[in-house]
């Protein structure tokens, strides 16, 4: 039996000196954090900057270049793929576009997880899939397919699905993306009030800030590969960084650069009508 | 989900389906037919002079009908003979000891097959017999170069002198020999 | 140029090396995936019996048309009785595995390509990963299993179609004497032949299945990306499959 001790108590996930380059191409150099236990923690900014990324090293799907990174006390480059295997079942992520399988009907997908890892008997199985369906409220369509879900639909199924295993960690990657504002509610609140009813750590990438700062305790903000700027949402809102005011304004240059770098835009239009 | 009884359903008749076909291929293609593991039956050598392209797997036949198959073919090197193993189908058991075996070709330019004509004898042939009568098979090149040799002779007319023969020397002529 | 071509060496020789090592994690796979028996049925109902209708319709054709040129061709040596030999020969040992192997590519090969492609590309192999579930057991040994089940019966079902088709032109139709149809295709045919065709449609069962679920499970996670894998698929099985046809054919023609 492995004993899962944390250093720190109150940091779930630790990152130390992250060094991460795909194709010579530097997408983290020197990244340092710490999530806190039992919060709901957020990565926001601008496109490309390697949020999905970050996932995909905590959860171990992907491994750093250098640097370490800690889940639960654990450095994962010293798990073998079993131990991985063991770690994912503590956890649950919700994919962008929640990755139901498209074979199963809903109840199918949500038992998924038990029929794979656990022998519990039949009745044992509907109780628990029917329980989680009706905390994302979707009970009633536990007999529909996938292709018959709307967006939104589909990833309450795939957080009921996530959180079947009674996780210790949540990890939504971009959740909000193509939602109504309804359903974009919807899963704001459940994030929320599952974080603090079954007293686990969510992690949420996205880049809807004024979504997200209203159910995060904490937020991190990225930026070229480095955090830029980290508070609860009130100290973002009020921060005078111009990186944080630009991403949180919605600001359409600033540091993040409108123009895609190119040359000189005279010189080109001149030497096109040269030319000629 | 979709309905998992007409999927069995489906996946065992195409299974079915499927044995059937190797089965039809199997025994309705080939000789075989629906014989499963050998026949009884008896071993019987032969030694010819010449066996021409017979085959292992040639047929042997008496009076026409396949009563065997050839199963060895080697080389004697004190005899200089080759020794042909005949297994034959233990239902035909009462085949006098002393007939004979002869290579003879299917049809016009078919293959060979060994065609036993029976003797006389009271005795039986049993397992591990030997057939001491034999006939070697037809080769061409020998009935031309015999062919010439005779037209050389008749071509030389009415005289005593057979110098005339031409050069082609007629090989072995196929005659009956007894052999041991 | 020759360091183009070069380059598509190496990468043919990278890529069949990658194949292989993915074919050592499948059969890996596979002891644990018969435990989930239902799941290998439900792929071989997928890659056989959803194909069993363009299979005999072939075979018929393909038969058919064997009976017609088979007739034509041997009236001139005035041997139409050989018919029968002819097209149980040329079935079995040639066109049943191999038209198989090339439909079976083209049908089923392709729908496992672009269904692991799309499960590649709407995360759901990642979320099976997330969900501590191995893809590979779970999703791609039972469509290999399926697949390497399901080819040698397509083949042998398409020879015996076939061999009726043929029998049907030259014997209903040409006029052949049905009994020197049979009679000559039985002295004719033998048991290495049959078993030849049948180690034919296995080996072209294992490379297609492979190439398939390998193409779909590693395409990239875009829609040109699922569509470049199914068209790789394709070519890449049929071109294996004749270059293996030759390779065992003449291993059997000692």
């Amino acid at each position: 039996m492995l004993c899962w001790e944390t250093v720190n108590e109150s940091a779930i996930v630790e990152i130390r000196d992250l060094h991460y380059a795909v194709n010579s191409r530097l997408i983290f150099a020197g990244l340092d954090l710490t999530i806190a236990r039992g919060r709901v923690t957020a990565f926001m900014g601008p496109s490309g900057t390697g949020k999905t990324t970050l996932l995909r090293l905590i959860t171990g799907q992907t491994a750093p270049t250098s640097g370490k990174v800690l889940v639960a006390g654990t450095d994962l480059a010293t798990l073998s793929r079993d131990g991985i295997y063991a770690l994912r079942q503590r956890m649950g992520m919700l994919f962008q576009n929640g990755a139901l399988l498209t074979d199963l009907d809903v109840f199918e997908n949500v038992a998924f997880p038990l029929r794979e890892h656990t022998r519990l008997p039949e009745r044992l199985i509907r109780d628990l899939v029917l329980t989680k369906l009706q905390a994302v409220g979707l009970r009633g369509a536990v007999l529909l397919m996938p292709g018959e879900l709307s967006g939104g639909m589909a990833r309450r199924v795939a957080l009921a699905r996530a959180i079947i295993m009674d996780p210790e960690i949540l990890i939504y990657d971009e959740p909000f993306v193509g939602l109504d504002p309804i359903s974009m509610g919807v899963i704001l609140r459940l994030i929320r009030r599952l974080n603090d009813a079954l007293g686990i750590t969510s992690i949420v990438v996205s880049h809807d800030v004024q979504e997200i700062c209203s159910v995060a305790d904490a937020v991190f903000l990225l930026s070229g590969g480095k955090v830029v700027a980290q508070g609860t949402p009130q100290q973002l809102q009020s921060s005078q960084s111009e990186i944080v005011r630009q991403f949180v304004g919605g600001l359409a240059d600033g540091p993040v650069p409108f123009h895609y770098p190119a040359g000189d835009y005279y010189t080109e239009l001149l030497a096109r009508d040269e030319a000629c | 989900m979709r309905n998992s009884h007409t999927l069995n359903l489906g996946t065992g008749l195409f299974v079915l389906l499927g044995f059937a076909a190797l089965f039809f291929l199997t025994t309705q293609t080939t000789s075989r037919g629906l014989s499963f593991g050998s026949k009884p039956h008896y071993d019987v050598t032969a030694k010819f002079d010449n066996v021409g392209d017979l085959k292992v797997g040639s047929p042997v036949s008496m009076a026409g009908v396949e009563i065997g198959r050839v199963s060895d073919i080697s080389f004697d090197s004190k005899d200089y003979k080759a020794v042909v193993v005949m297994r034959l189908d233990s239902r035909y058991n009462q085949i006098p000891s002393d007939s004979d075996a002869s290579i003879y070709t299917q049809g016009l330019l078919g293959g060979k097959f060994v065609g036993l004509t029976a003797g006389g004898g009271e005795t039986y042939l049993k397992d591990k017999d030997h057939i001491d009568f034999t006939q070697s098979a037809f080769v061409l090149e020998n009935l031309i170069g015999q062919f010439l040799a005779n037209f050389g002779k008749t071509a030389a007319g009415a005289g005593t002198d057979t110098a005339a023969t031409p050069a082609a020397a007629p090989a072995a002529t196929p005659a009956k020999e007894k052999t041991k | 140029m020759p360091g183009e071509l070069r380059n598509r060496l190496v990468t043919t020789l990278v890529e069949t090396g990658a194949m292989v090592r993915f074919l050592f994690r499948i059969l890996a796979g596979v002891p644990r995936a018969l435990l989930r028996f239902d799941l290998v049925v439900a792929q071989v109902y997928n890659a056989g019996a959803l194909s069993l209708v363009i299979i005999m319709l072939s075979g018929l054709f393909v038969g058919m048309v064997l009976g017609l040129q088979g007739f034509q061709l041997l009236q001139r040596f005035g041997s139409e009785e050989a018919l029968g030999i002819a097209a149980a020969i040329g079935l079995v040992k040639e066109l049943g595995p191999v038209v198989t192997a090339l439909l079976f590519a083209g049908r089923a090969g392709t729908a496992l390509a672009s269904e692991l492609g799309l499960m590649r590309a709407t995360d759901q192999l990642s979320a099976m990963e997330m969900m501590a579930v191995d893809p590979v057991q779970r999703v791609v040994v039972p469509r290999f299993l399926g697949g390497i089940i399901a080819m040698p019966l397509l083949a042998a079902i398409f020879s015996m179609i076939g061999i009726y088709g043929a029998q049907l032109v030259g014997v209903q139709f040409m006029g052949v004497d049905s009994g020197s149809f049979w009679s000559q295709m039985r002295s004719g045919v033998d048991l290495v032949d049959v078993t030849e065709g049948i180690v034919k449609s296995g080996a072209f069962g294992i490379a297609c299945s492979l190439i398939a679920v390998y193409e779909g499970y590693h395409a990239e996670p875009t829609a040109e990306g699922v569509g470049r894998a199914t068209t790789r698929t394709v070519v890449t099985s049929a071109v294996t499959t004749l270059f293996l046809d030759y390779l065992i054919t003449a291993m059997f023609l000692k």
